[in-house]
């Protein structure tokens, strides 16, 4: 096992995730691209990852009061709905369409992400700037 | 305002179909359609992205196990991850109200784009 790469892709796709940056596609990559792990398993396994990642970095957030709780719950429910259609149609997929599917997603995202202006200033980062 | 308002919130709903329906079809790129759904419905910028890992958070579980019960992979598969993982967390989440993005997100697009460049190549 690559240890570094493992640490590396994981540590970063956290971090980028706890920024809420979609830093869940980096470790997604990491085993898809430099692993050869297929679309499906890969997806698979990036969704478990996430989970622990998320509960730490939702515990910090809730604590320095960044969750707005009201707009959660209407957002999950139908995105619950969501969740079984997409998956429904990522495990009766080709894992190689899958794949270019995906990496079709990404140039989109990658894209946008180099034309994004960041995170605009407001006022709890600008008492520590 | 409060009608505006009653209506963004009922837009929410099909935003959040997509939010689903992108963890579920990809395992990943829900939050990039709920950060700005979020800051859509007046979130500020820390609080979007904060609140999208709450929404993705049972999204993620959801779509995970039926990844599982699909037999597609298994949790232990998913165990060396975990130590970096936790560690860049505790990391992100520190940043979040100390940090500007904007190089992170050129610096995301550029590995967002060599590797799309490598999958479609492939």
């Amino acid at each position: 096992m690559n240890w570094v790469g493992i640490a590396l892709a994981s540590f970063f796709g956290a971090v980028l995730s706890a920024l809420g940056m979609g830093g869940g596609g980096i470790l997604l990559i990491y085993l898809t691209v430099y692993l050869g792990v297929q679309q499906q398993p890969a997806q698979g396994i990036n969704l478990v990852f996430f989970i622990p990642v998320a509960v730490v970095a939702i515990c910090i957030h809730a604590k320095h009061k960044l969750i707005r709780w009201r707009v959660v719950l209407p957002c999950v429910a139908l995105g619950l709905l969501g969740v079984w259609g997409g998956s429904r149609i990522a495990l009766a997929l080709d894992s190689h369409l899958l794949s270019k599917l995906f990496g079709g997603f990404l140039l989109v995202i990658g894209i946008r992400e180099l034309f994004t202006k960041g995170k605009k200033d407001n006022k709890s980062s600008e008492k520590t700037e | 305002m409060k009608q505006a308002d009653k209506k963004k919130k009922w837009l929410s709903l099909p935003l959040g179909l997509a939010v689903g329906a992108l963890n579920g079809l990809f395992g990943a790129g829900g939050g990039m359609v709920a950060v700005p759904m979020l800051r859509w419905l007046g979130l500020e910028s820390d609080e979007s992205h904060a609140t999208s890992m709450a929404v993705i958070f049972p999204l993620a579980i959801a779509s995970g196990l039926i990844y599982l019960h699909a037999g597609q992979f298994q949790i232990s598969d998913a165990l060396p991850y975990l130590p970096g993982g936790l560690l860049g967390a505790v990391c992100g989440a520190w940043l979040l109200p100390r940090l500007k993005t904007l190089w992170l997100h050129r610096i995301f697009g550029v590995v967002i784009l060599f590797s799309a460049g490598r999958l479609l190549l492939q």
